[in-house]
């Protein structure tokens, strides 16, 4: 008997000549134009966690939102993904206006969230059971297994895994959809440094292969400036865009080239700024 | 491959020739296990020697089938005992049951040498083992008749009421509206005994059979239907969250998430629900149908003959413990995915 093992050596990241269509990158742009969300507490004040959000996200585009605890990122993740609706504003993917969740837009949470009753076959094989295409997509179920290295693991349940192996699951489980856009809130935050970088590598793998969107919700700079294409800063309470930072990096990225370096400098002293007084996340970086 | 040998080297027994050297340290038990698993032939031998030794203190007709019992349990256990150096598979659980049957049978010979032999309760409200084994016997034909029928009434009763208790616990758990009309109605029923209802339920059917799964049911029904209602109501929202993302429709949410979250609570409401379908058995049977175990207790009370109630009571604690048994392996099976709740 062996104990579990990532195996990491099935996360290559060079390997992308996956064999799964792309997801079609026509009408998988997102716009979000004015949005604005508050929420009535129990003593019927208002907080107001975003306002007057605006931004555009081109189809096949990788974008960081970065800000401190309580600036809206998860609220606008939510609303993306249709489980909220804005007080005020709207939102659309390709044209279309957002009216609530849907399979085309695939959110992966810092829990993976994972359905402990199936297991790991049947956790990816959800949502086509959901959508009722699971026997034309059988064949794929395999595929995504693979994609994410847990061929091995197929029958175990998700109380048998890892954490990095249950949040591929996760993945694999929000990708088999083929969304047009991938939403990922904080999905590596709960894993340590050594697997994080190696779920990184393996996020940005998937990225390329499937050529979906994704919005990337992290805490973490160097996370941010390794994987997007732009990073969004957030001011918090209520959120706003502080500033839209375009990463001008060749993939794969050197984590500690100067450019690197320098780009987190200056999203370290935003988010100070930014933070203000009795902030917890950034200032506390910063202290580092 | 460096990762996956370190790995072997942490787990004991990993290695063949270890795991070979680690049984033959087995073979030779310790003085410990050596008197545990002979401890129920010692206690049968004892009970045996004060059966015949002592001499009757009740007047009762002597019988054979006490001693028969002992000398059957008797043989086993040597035969047990004995086997231990070949069947070696069978050596943890005569290990750990050993014990328990040699304190069984050390409690029947306490409960004979109290009546038949010392007489110290009064009879004949308290026969000896020998009696209750005989009448157990004797009546063979009229206890198993009324098991059987106590199972048909029992099962017919409990699964209208999971069944029931599961449509109106699902509905009340997911839909507002149901929530808001039916938990007043449930707060107010519910908390009736089953059985005080008998007179109402006799009016209703006049089929005694019918009346009893009915009141069973009733009595089911309550459990099951609060504690599906509040497993449905407290599944984490992050799993219906995640679910809406996949694409899932209400079916979906309900049947494939909402009820299988629930699950654990869902089985402790068939648990609740078949300990309350019990007691309502018995207090049906012994009021209105007119057959099964619970008429038969009543009626041998009648003639008090008491060694044939206990007979009753044997048959009963058999019946049931092997029905919660049979629910606890369900459970086992289904959730498999998580085992800490009770343990049976």
């Amino acid at each position: 008997m062996r104990l579990q093992v990532d195996k990491f050596s099935a996360l290559d990241p060079s390997d992308s000549d996956e064999s799964g269509a792309p997801a079609d990158s026509e009408g998988s742009s997102l716009s979000i134009s004015g949005v604005r969300k508050a929420y009535r507490g129990f003593d019927g004040a208002e907080t107001l966690a975003l306002d007057d959000f605006t931004l555009t996200v081109a189809a096949g585009e990788m974008v960081s939102l970065i800000g401190p605890s309580g600036c809206g990122k998860s609220t606008l993740l939510r609303l993306i993904a249709g489980l909220d609706r804005p007080t005020s504003g709207e939102l659309r993917v390709g044209g279309e206006r957002i009216n609530g969740p849907s399979a085309e837009r695939g959110l992966v949470f810092q829990d993976p969230n994972l359905f402990p009753w199936l297991n790991v076959r049947r956790n990816i094989e959800s949502g086509l059971v959901a959508r009722g295409t699971l026997r034309q997509q059988r064949g794929e179920v395999a595929e995504f297994l693979k994609l994410v290295g847990l061929e091995a693991f197929a029958d175990r349940h998700p109380h048998q895994l890892s954490g990095g192996m249950a949040q591929r699951v996760a993945l694999a489980r929000a990708l088999i959809n083929h969304p047009k856009i991938v939403l990922l809130d904080e999905p590596l935050g709960a894993l340590d440094q050594f697997t994080r970088m190696k779920m990184q590598d393996e996020v940005l793998r998937l990225w390329r292969a499937r050529g979906a969107t994704m919005v990337l919700v992290t805490h973490d700079i160097d996370e941010a400036i390794y994987m997007s294409d732009r990073i969004i800063v957030i001011t918090p309470r209520p959120g706003r865009i502080e500033r839209v930072i375009t990463v001008d990096l060749d993939r794969p990225r050197v984590r500690n080239s100067p450019r690197f370096l320098a780009l987190r400098a200056e999203i370290l002293e935003l988010l100070h700024f930014a933070g203000g007084e009795g902030e917890d996340g950034p200032n506390r970086r910063n202290e580092q | 491959m460096t990762t996956t040998q370190a790995v072997d080297l942490v787990i004991p027994g990993g290695d063949a020739a270890e795991r070979r050297e680690e049984e033959r340290g087995r073979v030779s038990l310790s003085p410990r296990d050596a008197g545990a698993i002979l401890a129920p032939a010692v206690a049968a031998i004892a009970a045996l020697a004060l059966h015949f030794g002592l001499s009757n203190g009740q007047i009762a007709p002597p019988t054979r089938a006490y001693p028969l019992m002992l000398t059957v349990l008797l043989t086993l256990s040597l035969l047990l005992a004995a086997l231990q150096g070949v069947w070696r598979a069978s050596r943890p659980w005569v290990r750990h049951y050993a014990p328990l049957l040699a304190g069984a049978i050390l409690t029947v010979c306490v409960w004979d040498v109290v009546t038949l032999k010392l007489a110290l309760m009064p009879m004949p409200y308290f026969p000896g083992p020998d009696m209750v084994l005989q009448s157990m016997w004797d009546d063979r034909g009229l206890l198993f008749e009324s098991a059987w029928h106590s199972l048909g009434l029992l099962l017919c009763g409990y699964f209208a009421g999971v069944a029931a208790g599961l449509v109106s616990g699902v509905l009340i758990g997911w839909f507002r509206s149901a929530r808001y009309w039916g938990m007043p109605a449930l707060k107010l029923v519910g908390p009736i005994p089953a059985t005080a209802y008998l007179p109402l339920v006799l009016a209703l059917f006049s089929n005694a059979f019918v009346s009893g799964s009915a009141l069973i049911a009733l009595a089911v029904w309550f459990p099951m239907t609060m504690l599906t209602a509040s497993g449905i109501a407290n599944v984490p929202k992050s799993y219906l969250d995640v679910a809406r993302t996949l694409g899932a429709g209400r079916g979906y949410l309900i049947f494939r998430v909402a009820v299988p979250a629930a699950a654990p609570s869902i089985f402790l409401g068939l648990f609740m629900g078949l300990c309350a379908s019990f007691l309502t058995l018995i207090v049906a049977e012994t009021v209105g149908v007119r057959a099964g175990l619970g008429w038969y207790l009543k009626w041998q009370q009648g003639y008090v003959e008491y060694a044939k109630v206990y007979a009753a009571l044997v048959i009963m604690a058999a019946f049931f413990s092997g029905l919660m048994t049979l629910l606890f392996a369900a459970r086992d099976w289904v959730l498999g995915w998580q085992k800490d709740v009770i343990r049976w």
